[in-house]
């Protein structure tokens, strides 16, 4: 039994007879998530990521189709008869009570005991490392301890499945990275199913069981992180997570002989002859000629940005800094990868990002890892 | 920012004059209710007495005039609270068509002339109407004015409490449903306390409106029923009630001011982000 079930799910904004201005935010969604999994829904603002979270809380009803917790339709009650809690994106913490008191809320309002919640809200806290600032306000606690409040307040509950929408939106980046691990051991820890809802691709990778990529309300792919990052099915999701070279079908013609949509990751390709002599290419594999455009030193790495003799198509591939002797902007060089290295990819729309959109390029996440 | 001396100087000398042209009058007045001489001639004063004090304490018309006024404007400020929280819950947590119109006819009679509210009021009130089922009248009294002079104060209630929720989190009453606090425990624990002191400060506001009130109040008062606006505007003709007048008008800036300094600090301290407020 799959601890969420989206049926057809469907939201749209603007009311019906009303406004002409219908806006579809999330289009005939299905969708599984087994229990105990770490599924995070991964999508540029806007894709309808968030909508479906809150309509799995309860805080929107859906235009159609249905949600079923733990195999029990839900699609209409209220948000207090659902067995699920949310971490906002702000945190939502009351300001007028202290972080205890904020902790022990779940189990008030359900009638528990004095006692016993003081003592269930007391271990919380000192399981997300806060046991002794129960007495302070949230307005006296950084960020990332909120952050924990707010993750404590929920998982005293106990619910079936943690919402999470954005939780580490507003944290800084060092502070994201140590509460990215905190998340994942903690859920571990708890076997809760967590529904994790980010724009930023780097961390449903390291964090996710599984990943569901949404655009324009729609889900483009479901997946392992592995499945979604080797092997993206529509360009959209090549572009979006991670960062990714989409040959059009001319260009593809042209370099590997098929007409139709590739996507090959940059560190799939390697530069085999800087300076056009003596270029070798092994059995198996594609190659190709340009011009350096750019390159853009990375650290560990470099990108360099290619522009194909006889196409408009610029190609992007990461290569160790070490092997870059005499690779310079307008100097000639060939690009080679394996055959399987280019898989097809359904083209769907790459909206706002997508960049300078040639014959084929190249397109970033919303994070770098 | 820095100013330069000469500027800073003049500025100064400036605020000093206008708060000073604010002021002396009152100070004036409370002298004046402690002056023997009955005379209004200023500065006029000569030693000090209590007897006016005294006199007023005794007097029955200027105390009963207050305590119609205390009266009137407590029932019409808890009608405001009440009334104007509502709202205020209502425009901050639902959308629907037409709301911009009901949010404007919400604040709009404390723009309106009280001259037109007053007039609006007594022709209501004194006509008997006809709902075919069963007639009635208003009347005049206590409860008329209580009426008149709730219309008003729901504004000034209804201002101070939306201005708190609009400036809290809209994710809390989502936080508390999802927590599985039903509607009227989220009201009890939560948004009754995050505008607990905004009402407070309205309901300051609302009484010290209803309170002077006068234009309103003449037109919906009747003849058997006199607030202490109306008892001060009658007796400041008469030569021989004037210190009493001047000593009702003493006493209720006494009473005025720390109410006026509590009200000011809850709705600019009270915010409902620093949770410091509440202690």
């Amino acid at each position: 039994m799959p601890a969420i079930q989206l049926v057809r799910l469907r939201k749209t904004f603007g009311r019906d007879g009303h406004d002409s201005h219908q806006v579809v935010a999330v289009d005939d969604v299905d969708l599984e998530i087994a229990e105990g999994e770490f599924f995070s829904l991964l999508g540029p603002s806007g894709s309808g990521k968030t909508t479906v979270l809150r309509m799995i809380a309860g805080f929107e009803l859906p235009t159609g189709g249905a949600v079923l917790l733990g195999g029990q339709d839900v699609t209409r009650a209220a948000p207090y008869d659902r067995d699920v809690n949310t971490v906002f994106q702000d945190y939502a913490l009351f300001p007028h009570l202290t972080v205890q008191q904020n902790v022990e809320y779940g189990l008030k309002v359900k009638g528990i005991g004095r006692a016993e919640r003081r003592q269930r809200a007391a271990e919380m806290l000192e399981s997300v490392r806060l046991g002794s600032f129960g007495k302070r306000k949230p307005h006296e606690m950084s960020g990332g301890q909120r952050q924990r409040v707010a993750l404590a307040r929920a998982l005293v509950n106990k619910p079936k499945v943690l919402l999470l929408d954005e939780p580490l939106g507003a944290l800084d980046l060092k502070l994201r990275e140590e509460m990215q691990v905190e998340l994942k051991t903690i859920q571990r820890e708890v076997g809760i199913t967590f529904v994790f809802v980010t724009h930023d691709q780097g961390e449903a990778l390291s964090m996710s069981s599984r990943i569901a990529v949404f655009n324009h309300g729609r889900i483009e792919q479901v997946g392992t992180p592995r499945e979604i990052y080797d092997h993206p099915q529509t360009s959209f999701v090549a572009g979006f997570v991670g960062t990714s070279n989409v040959l059009d079908p001319t260009t593809s013609a042209r370099v590997l002989g098929v007409e139709a949509t590739h996507s090959v990751r940059p560190e799939r390709i390697r530069l085999v002859a800087v300076g056009g002599a003596g270029a070798r290419v092994d059995d198996g594999e594609v190659s190709v000629d340009g011009i350096v455009v750019d390159v853009q030193y990375l650290g560990a790495e470099c990108r360099v940005r290619v522009q194909l003799d006889d196409s408009p198509a610029h190609l992007l591939a990461s290569v160790p800094s070490d092997g870059l002797a005499g690779v310079s902007p307008g100097g000639p060089v060939r690009l080679a990868w394996s055959r399987r290295a280019a898989f097809t990819v359904t083209a769907t729309d790459l909206d706002e990002h997508s960049a300078d959109h040639l014959g084929a390029d190249f397109q970033q996440g919303g994070d770098e890892q | 920012m820095r100013l330069s001396l000469p500027a800073r100087a003049a500025l100064c000398l400036i605020t000093i004059a206008t708060l000073l042209f604010l002021y002396l009058p009152l100070v004036v007045v409370a002298r004046l209710s402690f002056n023997p001489a009955k005379s209004v001639a200023w500065p006029g004063w000569s030693g000090y007495t209590t007897d006016w004090w005294s006199k007023a304490w005794e007097s029955d018309a200027p105390r009963e005039a207050l305590l119609n006024s205390c009266k009137v404007a407590l029932v019409a400020t808890v009608i405001a609270l009440v009334l104007g929280t509502l709202a205020a819950m209502a425009m901050t947590r639902f959308g629907f068509f037409g709301k911009d119109v009901v949010s404007f006819l919400l604040v709009l009679p404390i723009a309106l002339p009280g001259i037109v509210t007053g007039i609006a009021l007594q022709n209501t009130f004194s006509r008997t109407i006809d709902l075919g089922l069963f007639s009635f009248k208003v009347g005049f009294g206590f409860h008329s004015l209580v009426i008149a002079h709730a219309t008003f104060c729901v504004v000034v209630a209804y201002n101070n409490v939306v201005a708190r929720l609009r400036r809290s989190s809209p994710n809390l009453l989502e936080a508390s449903a999802d927590l599985g606090a039903h509607g009227s425990q989220t009201f009890r624990y939560i948004t009754f306390p995050l505008v607990r002191s905004a009402m407070l400060a309205g309901g300051i506001l609302a009484f010290a409106l209803s309170f002077d009130e006068i234009v309103v109040t003449t037109f919906t008062a009747g003849s058997g029923f006199e607030t202490l606006p109306q008892w001060i505007l009658a007796n400041f003709s008469r030569p021989q009630n004037v210190p009493l007048v001047n000593v009702m008008a003493t006493f209720v800036m006494i009473v005025s001011i720390p109410l006026a300094w509590l009200a000011q600090r809850l709705s600019d301290g009270g915010d409902g982000g620093d949770g410091g407020a509440g202690r």
